[in-house]
């Protein structure tokens, strides 16, 4: 897909060097979305290798981030990128930004699971481990908008970020009345609520991306407006 | 916003063929208007067009008006000379005369009928003391101008334009010719201009004219395919052609 005509530039060299970093944003992007998944299922298996190896590769993502920061400003040093090269630079900067604290969100989620849980407050990670792949598909699918610079897929995703604050405040319920029944189960629990609350951050940013993505496409910044304006604009 | 001038659905042929077509745009007053777009797009015949330099050439033919303060420069009885001293022009390539520095940024005020030497004195130096020139060229004013760098003789010539003190100021690519920090000085010295003179600008240079620029008109075969202002033009332009055309793109 190529919405912007991104390959079509006479230099074949900004061709490739937009090429590439597209594909990295992507790499990094697919890294992220693994870790997630990894560290859900070390939550739902208790794993706790798992877990550890979630937390020890976030390190990758950060040099994920790194690598194409830097790539980002060699692009503009360079090709001083006007219209849509700017915008894709200026979006890509945005994304791993947040990509990046995903990888962080994750790695707290993956702490998680390090910890043991009685069968009582097994019951409780299942809700979690609900919220969790609800996160993961926005995430998926709001990578999948960027590849493919589809307004609509990004459009969704923004909508999706309301159900998950509504799971979010619901799991937070049940926690609490959790707590006040057995005030002992609290510091576990506590995590977690951390978890939940890291779980509804990563759908923020999610949100954030799928922002983003307009702005690539439209040229229309459309942070802190709300839905209906979000989607006049998206759509004009 | 006021506009200086107005180009009112303005054609232009030379021999037989068309190089304008039906061009519409305004150009607000102490603002730096750049004019962008391939080789050949008609931009620089646009720029003569606003002092009637076209007119210089042969078998050239208008249709449309252009406006200076809302009064028509086609009309049969516009005085070619003071139109040209109201609207002054710079070139692509430095021109001064071979004469003395002096005797370059003199000239203008002297076809005038200025004589006073006190009066000559004051306005040269002003106008050399606009384009950044004066510290430079103030030990040697009766040498030769040829003697002077590149980057120097088109400030020069710039200080000759304005000596006359001219509303307008038309620019052909005046930083082409130029290395990196003649440019700067240049792009340095026009954004001063602005506050005085209402800036027309034919640049190649996409950074320059996003630079320099309050607003952006591209053109492409002889057309005004878009106009606005020029960061909405560098950020999120209308036109697939003028998007295709400042990132580089083929069209």
């Amino acid at each position: 897909m190529d919405t912007l005509h991104l390959s079509r530039h006479i230099s074949s060299q900004f061709n490739e060097e937009i090429e590439q970093i597209r594909n990295h944003v992507m790499a990094m992007g697919g890294l992220v979305e693994q870790q997630l998944h990894q560290a859900l299922q070390a939550i739902a298996n208790a794993d706790s290798d798992k877990a550890q190896r979630v937390i020890d590769n976030d390190r990758q993502v950060n040099d994920w981030e790194l690598k194409i920061d830097h790539e980002c400003t060699r692009i503009i040093a360079k090709r001083q990128p006007a219209a849509s090269d700017l915008r894709l630079v200026m979006t890509i900067l945005k994304t791993i930004a947040d990509l990046e604290r995903i990888g962080d969100e994750t790695r707290r989620i993956a702490k998680v699971a390090l910890e043991s849980f009685n069968t009582e407050q097994q019951d409780l990670l299942v809700n979690l481990d609900n919220l969790g792949r609800h996160v993961w598909q926005m995430l998926h699918d709001v990578l999948d908008a960027f590849a493919r610079m589809d307004i609509e897929a990004a459009l969704s995703v923004y909508k999706e970020d309301k159900r998950v604050d509504r799971e979010y405040e619901a799991i937070t319920r049940q926690l609490m009345t959790y707590m006040i029944e057995d005030p002992r189960s609290i510091p576990k629990v506590m995590n977690v609520l951390w978890s939940a609350r890291s779980l509804e951050r990563i759908g923020d940013r999610c949100k954030n991306l799928s922002e983003y993505i307009i702005y690539l496409v439209k040229g229309k910044v459309v942070r802190h407006s709300n839905e209906s304006e979000l989607e006049r604009n998206a759509r004009s | 916003m006021q506009s200086k001038l107005v180009v009112d659905n303005f054609s232009l042929w030379f021999s037989q063929q068309q190089v304008l077509d039906r061009i519409a745009l305004q150009i607000p007053a102490n603002r730096v208007t750049a004019l962008i777009g391939p080789s050949g797009c008609g931009k620089s015949s646009l720029l003569r067009a606003m002092n009637r330099m076209n007119e210089l050439m042969l078998e050239c033919r208008s249709e449309g008006d252009v406006q200076l303060d809302g009064q028509s420069i086609y009309r049969v009885d516009t005085d070619l000379a003071r139109l040209r001293c109201r609207v002054g022009m710079v070139f692509q390539k430095p021109n001064p005369f071979p004469k003395s520095v002096y005797d370059n940024v003199a000239f203008g005020l002297r076809l005038q009928g200025e004589r006073s030497h006190r009066r000559l004195d004051e306005q040269v130096e002003s106008a050399l003391k606009q384009v950044g020139l004066w510290s430079e060229v103030k030990q040697r004013l009766h040498q030769t101008a040829l003697s002077l760098s590149t980057g120097q003789q088109q400030r020069l010539v710039i200080a000759r334009a304005i000596a006359l003190q001219p509303e307008v100021l038309l620019l052909d690519e005046p930083a082409s010719a130029l290395d990196p920090i003649s440019t700067l000085k240049i792009e340095e010295l026009i954004y001063e201009l602005k506050a005085s003179y209402t800036v027309v600008i034919v640049t190649h240079n996409m950074q320059q004219a996003a630079r320099i620029s309050d607003f952006t008109a591209f053109l492409n075969q002889g057309r005004l395919v878009e106009w606005g202002e020029t960061h909405t033009i560098f950020t999120q332009p209308t036109s697939q052609h003028t998007e295709d055309y400042i990132t580089g793109r083929f069209g």
